[in-house]
């Protein structure tokens, strides 16, 4: 296996890379093309470049300065969100905006321009970043901000890492009180219930998603586990022990998910909970990363690896085109125990190619079976299309040029500002 | 707790001094690198440690005793004194060049030895603190791949265990911390596979437990004491056969 794989372990691949030692060294010297690397999340080929080189931030590990008064933080590139949650909870700070793994570099949440459970009232990350500091191959390194130099600002959020490196960045961090959060999951019925529920919680809680059994037919379609919450307020801050983490050692010679295990986790998931409404108060990382407690859980669909296909409907489109993509897929008998539904608010990102825009967006894992995947992912991709949706870049591994190109039309500003030394595999299939 | 660190910008150093300032620690750092210095003392400071300060000492030239003594003087007592500065170097390049073998013995053992000697000193007039010194396995047995950077650990660990026996009556601890493979920029230039190769994070992790438990020697990650004893069983017929 590759030392620099991408998440969805699909395609694959034998991929070089080398690390990048300070945020104060020149653009590293490369034959061929590089790409920025962080900590390898991209679940398909934006995170790849296996004709060239990735250059790792994984060693652009430190912090610069930290204002307690306003609660800016400057930091080095490679820094981890786990890393910030560890250093900030305790003295009262939290992320302003999470997705679902911690495992993530800051470099690359700013470069996928990352959302989370607070999407309606917070936006995307771009929304609470003041600025970073991209170097360019030409040798050029300058600061970029919403007012200084907006357009390379405006090109690297959520560009994919093709601007240029990010070396540091200065981010907004949010006051909490508590490491806890004030959590409720509501049994909910069909897709119209999640619709009312969604509303309901738009302006009393911070944070909703929903997970979803994604073989449900007919009345219990959109069928599943509502889940909100907010940050508690009695004062505790401390972080708990860590608890020694459940691994998945080895990757099996063919995946754990498959239809029977599919259909008795789906089943057996949403009749766990036995009343309407369960409120308690959990830790931080259990509601925020229910999925990092388990490390390298994307073995477990095996030597194939799985794809992950998340789209954003926009809002006059949702429930119709939600409802068609759902029946397609528990048709198709295909999609996995992950499948998270969420609304998303009318904050746009700061990137010509951010993902999120105010609509409904939905996230499936399937395991990889070859063309029959394929096939089911390219008819979803009609159903995003004609109900004008895109489909989000960090997980894909597979989407064509014309979807691309038809969802994403600044792509080409992006192409115009790309840095000459960078490439990704994504970028040559989708833009070259 | 007061911290000297000594080559303080190398890759374990600076991810064990995360894991003691997110404590409160205060820290000396000792190091080749003005820059690399002055960013990692304002790491520190985020991070939760009290102070960070930082002196240049270049380990590589006779300079690097006055200004550890100067560094010395600048703290009141010291509680633990992590040594982690040191070259890995091409064991060919050192076969056939003899300066830049006696330039890496300089670096990893003379001044090592000079340092040490200082250090143990001022705990010993202390009468409590630990001495951890970062070591190898590559020290334990001299492989045909790299037995001059092994040998230029394993003066030091001779060294220290006579230390550990002088300074033990004092109540000051000397830890040995043997490492394995750990992806770090000094091991950048080998590649990386499976799972003998260890991040510097955990390698951190293990370090302040050792301390913490006052340990004489320690391998990190653990199961190289068993690789070791294996390697260190093997006749040399055999051995010197072996393309390790």
């Amino acid at each position: 296996m590759s030392d620099f794989p991408s998440w969805g372990r699909y395609p694959g691949g034998e991929q070089q890379g080398a690390y990048l030692a300070s945020r104060r060294h020149a653009f590293p010297a490369h034959e061929g093309s590089v790409l920025p690397y962080g900590l390898g999340r991209s679940y398909g080929t934006s995170c790849q470049n296996l004709q060239g080189t990735v250059l790792s931030t994984k060693q652009l590990n430190q912090f610069i300065a930290f204002d307690a008064d306003t609660g800016i933080l400057h930091c080095e590139a490679g820094v981890t969100l786990a890393e910030i949650l560890t250093v900030f909870i305790p003295k009262g700070w939290f992320l302003p905006v999470t997705p679902g793994t911690k495992y993530v570099t800051v470099a690359g949440a700013i470069a996928n321009d990352v959302h989370g459970k607070n999407h309606v009232q917070a936006g995307s990350f771009s929304c609470h970043l003041h600025g970073f500091y991209l170097l360019r191959s030409d040798g050029t390194h300058f600061y970029c901000s919403a007012t200084d130099n907006s357009e390379w600002f405006a090109a690297t959020v959520g560009g994919i890492g093709l601007t240029g490196i990010i070396s540091s960045a200065l981010i907004q961090l949010k006051k909490i009180n508590s490491r806890f959060v004030d959590s409720e999951t509501i049994k909910y019925a069909n897709l119209d219930e999640f619709f009312s529920l969604s509303d309901a919680s738009e302006h009393t809680h911070e944070y909703t998603a929903a997970w979803l059994d994604c073989l449900a037919k007919g009345e219990h379609l959109g069928r599943g586990h509502f889940i909100r919450g907010n940050h508690a307020d009695d004062g505790e801050l401390a972080l708990a022990k860590q608890k020694a983490k459940l691994s998945m050692p080895i990757v099996p010679p063919v995946s754990l998910v498959n239809g029977l295990s599919l259909r008795a986790f789906n089943q057996l998931y949403y009749h766990r909970q036995q009343q309407p409404k369960k409120q308690s108060k959990v830790d931080y990382d259990p509601f925020f990363y229910p999925l990092d407690g388990i490390l390298h859980w994307n073995r477990m669909y095996g030597k194939n690896g799985f794809v992950q296909y998340q789209c954003v409907i926009p809002k006059a489109q949702a429930k119709e085109a939600i409802r068609a993509i759902l029946q397609r897929i528990s048709h198709a008998g295909e999609g996995s125990f992950l499948v998270v539904l969420k609304m998303m608010g009318d904050k746009a990102g700061k990137g010509l190619l951010s993902f999120p825009q105010e609509g409904v967006t939905l996230a499936i894992d399937f395991p990889f079976r070859g063309q029959k995947t394929l096939a089911l992912l390219s008819a979803l991709d009609t159903l995003v299309l004609q109900a004008a949706g895109r489909l989000y870049i960090a997980k894909d591994a597979r989407m064509s040029a014309d979807v691309f190109r038809r969802s994403y039309p600044q792509w080409q500003q992006l192409e115009t500002m790309r840095d000459p030394a960078i490439l990704s595999d994504f970028w040559r299939k989708v833009a070259l | 707790m007061n911290i000297l660190i000594v080559g303080a910008t190398s890759a374990i150093a600076k991810a064990t001094a995360h894991r003691y300032a997110a404590n409160g620690a205060s820290f000396m750092l000792l190091g080749r690198n003005e820059q690399a210095l002055d960013d990692l003392s304002r790491d520190l400071i985020v991070r939760g440690a009290e102070s960070a300060c930082f002196h240049v000492a270049d380990f590589s030239q006779a300079g690097c005793l006055a200004s550890t003594e100067e560094a010395l003087a600048n703290v009141c007592h010291v509680d633990l004194a992590l040594i982690a500065h040191g070259v890995l170097g091409d064991q060919e390049v050192f076969q056939n060049d003899i300066e830049a073998l006696n330039n890496m013995l300089y670096t990893n053992s003379i001044s090592t030895l000079s340092i040490l000697t200082l250090i143990a000193n001022c705990m010993e007039k202390q009468g409590h603190g630990t001495i951890a010194y970062i070591s190898s396995v590559a020290a334990d047995r001299g492989r045909a791949s790299n037995y001059a950077y092994g040998a230029s650990k394993a003066i030091i660990n001779t060294f220290l265990q006579g230390m550990r026996a002088r300074l033990s009556r004092v109540g000051v601890n000397v830890l040995t911390i043997k490492l394995g493979f750990v992806d770090t920029p000094m091991t950048a230039s080998i590649e990386k596979k499976g799972f003998l190769w260890a991040q510097p994070e955990d390698i951190a992790l293990g370090i302040e437990n050792a301390v913490a438990k006052r340990k004489a020697v320690v391998y990190l990650p653990w199961f190289w004491r068993f690789i070791m004893r294996i390697i260190m069983s093997i006749p040399d017929r055999i051995f010197n056969k072996l393309n390790i």
